[in-house]
């Protein structure tokens, strides 16, 4: 319908941009606003914390997100950069042992932390079981959300044995069980474009010694 | 991003006189900043980072009740066995938001400070007045599906987001504050959030530079505590409308909705008819209401989920 210009367009810009063509319609697109001056060059930060156990330490931008830290400064790439908004979970790691989205937290914030990357939980030679379990389980087709699965799935479980509570749980004051509605709610986070979903939730069912 | 100078701040007061610049912002688990940020939408010159404030503990006050501090996350806040006891409205409300990972790095500040996911406040090319005041609002005359139903201006239809602070309205949470002076005080939830007027792209009564310190609650009401959220998926996505509900034994309770207004909605005078049933207690609430073609089906859509409501409350 745009034509050739929306080739151009961003996915995220694609998707507001479809969803907004009726306003489009009605009312006319503002006028550009001023051009911001560009941003003068700032002074990188000093910042050092510990990744898969081996002290690392960095002069960066403040605006360097964790997953750009990882990925490009230290090429830890086994963490994938999906969406880079928080919405797809690709960018999974833990960060003194509770998961976080890398993308949406600034590296300079992680003074002193523990993280944990995908790298860091198991090798080609000595897989996590997580991992292990993903590849007997088929839980992955393309493979770009894996590394956020397997971190984001090791932390569930550990989530659950801590007793941290869920959206689907009936009683509030019980403690939390491996079943497969208390997997799907809690993985909701990691998108797979593959729906690989179903397999996920057994290999996760598998390491926490439960049936799916 | 636009480039920023950072800061991690030592004391509450320290870090109020340093975010009361212009420019400077608070920065906490930055789920929401960083988002905005990314798109140009938020653009700070200076963060302050209030990590290291020691705000991260809940603790019993003198009448009874809890106080939170404002940089407990929100699993954190969830999964505290007091508010899974005595105020399970709020974990409920938690736990419906957001992914695992977004609650994990969320603060109990930042989530009450959440910005609209109005889709022309994230659109850079669209008219917004909350992102630039004087633009205009694509909303209205666009697509208006997830947007405000009541509370709403002609500048402004965008909804508050949030689950949380749905909850929180209904427990009566006060809302804890210093400023650059080191003056405290205290915002009950009601008046904490404004509608959006002439002017929405004021979204609180919180100060440049206020701080949030804690949030408290009154002592436990009892009741059974329930939160309903009807959205387009199962997990991981907005409110079309939510219900926060405290319903006692004989019927009578407390109840506000989400998704719907500028802020959560409750409006006492419709909450007293909650033994006459969810169609009263929403002619009532919802009295006013200027919903827009694409989103009308959110009023019949409140009484329904409230009607579920009260009908677990019975269970």
């Amino acid at each position: 319908m745009a034509g050739i210009s929306e080739i151009e367009l961003s996915r995220r810009g694609l998707l507001a941009g479809s969803a907004a063509t009726a306003a489009i319609v009605a009312s006319p697109i503002p006028a550009e606003a001023a051009p911001v001056p560009p941003s003068p060059a700032l002074a990188s930060l000093p910042v050092s914390f510990e990744v898969n156990g081996t002290r690392r330490e960095l002069k960066l931008d403040p605006r360097t997100t964790l997953l750009d830290a990882l990925r490009e400064h230290l090429r830890l790439t086994g963490t994938k950069k999906g969406c880079d908004h928080g919405q797809c979970g690709a960018c999974t790691v833990m960060v003194d042992g509770v998961r976080i989205n890398s993308c949406l937290s600034l590296a300079v914030m992680h003074e002193g932390d523990k993280i944990t990357t995908i790298e860091g939980l198991g090798t080609p030679e000595k897989l996590h079981p997580m991992q292990a379990a993903f590849v007997k389980h088929d839980g992955y087709q393309c493979g770009y959300c894996t590394p956020g699965q397997i971190c984001s799935a090791v932390a569930v479980l550990d989530e659950i044995k801590r007793g941290i509570p869920s959206f689907v749980q009936a009683d509030l004051t019980d403690r939390p069980q491996a079943t497969n509605i208390e997997m799907r709610e809690r993985m909701s986070g990691n998108i797979c474009r593959c729906g690989a979903y179903s397999n996920i939730a057994e290999a996760m069912a598998e390491v926490a010694g439960a049936k799916a | 991003m636009k480039a920023f100078t950072y800061e991690r701040a030592k004391d509450p007061v320290a870090a109020a006189r340093a975010a009361a610049r212009p420019g400077a912002r608070f920065i906490a688990g930055g789920t929401n900043l960083l988002d905005l940020m990314k798109i140009e939408v938020e653009t700070p010159s200076h963060l302050v980072d209030v990590q290291d404030l020691g705000f991260d503990r809940i603790e019993k006050t003198r009448d009874g009740g809890l106080r939170i501090g404002a940089l407990v996350t929100n699993t954190n806040l969830a999964a505290d066995e007091r508010v899974r006891r005595d105020y399970g409205v709020l974990t409920r409300a938690i736990m419906a938001g957001a992914s695992g990972q977004l609650r994990n790095k969320a603060s109990t500040a930042g989530n009450l400070l959440q910005r609209t996911r109005c889709p022309y406040f994230y659109d850079t090319n669209m008219a917004c007045n909350k992102r630039k005041p004087g633009s205009g609002c694509s909303a209205i005359g666009g697509v208006s599906r997830q947007l405000g139903v009541i509370g709403v201006s002609d500048k402004c239809i965008a909804t508050f987001p949030g689950d949380m602070a749905v909850a929180m309205r209904v427990l009566d949470a006060v809302i804890e504050t210093v400023d650059a002076n080191g003056q405290q005080r205290s915002i009950p939830i009601v008046d904490f959030h404004r509608l959006w007027g002439d002017r929405p792209e004021i979204e609180t009564n919180l100060r440049q530079g206020e701080l949030i310190t804690a949030v408290t609650l009154p002592r436990p009401l009892g009741g059974k505590h329930l939160y309903e959220k009807v959205r387009d998926r199962a997990s991981y996505a907005y409110a079309l409308v939510s219900v926060a509900a405290v319903i006692q034994s004989d019927g009578t309770g407390r109840v506000a909705f989400g998704g719907v207004a500028p802020k959560p909605w409750r409006v006492e005078a419709a909450e007293a008819l909650l033994p006459r049933g969810a169609a009263a207690v929403t002619a009532r609430a919802f009295q006013g209401a200027t919903p827009t073609e694409d989103n009308k089906f959110k009023l019949p859509l409140a009484t329904r989920a409230l009607a579920s409501v009260i009908a677990q409350a019975k269970a």
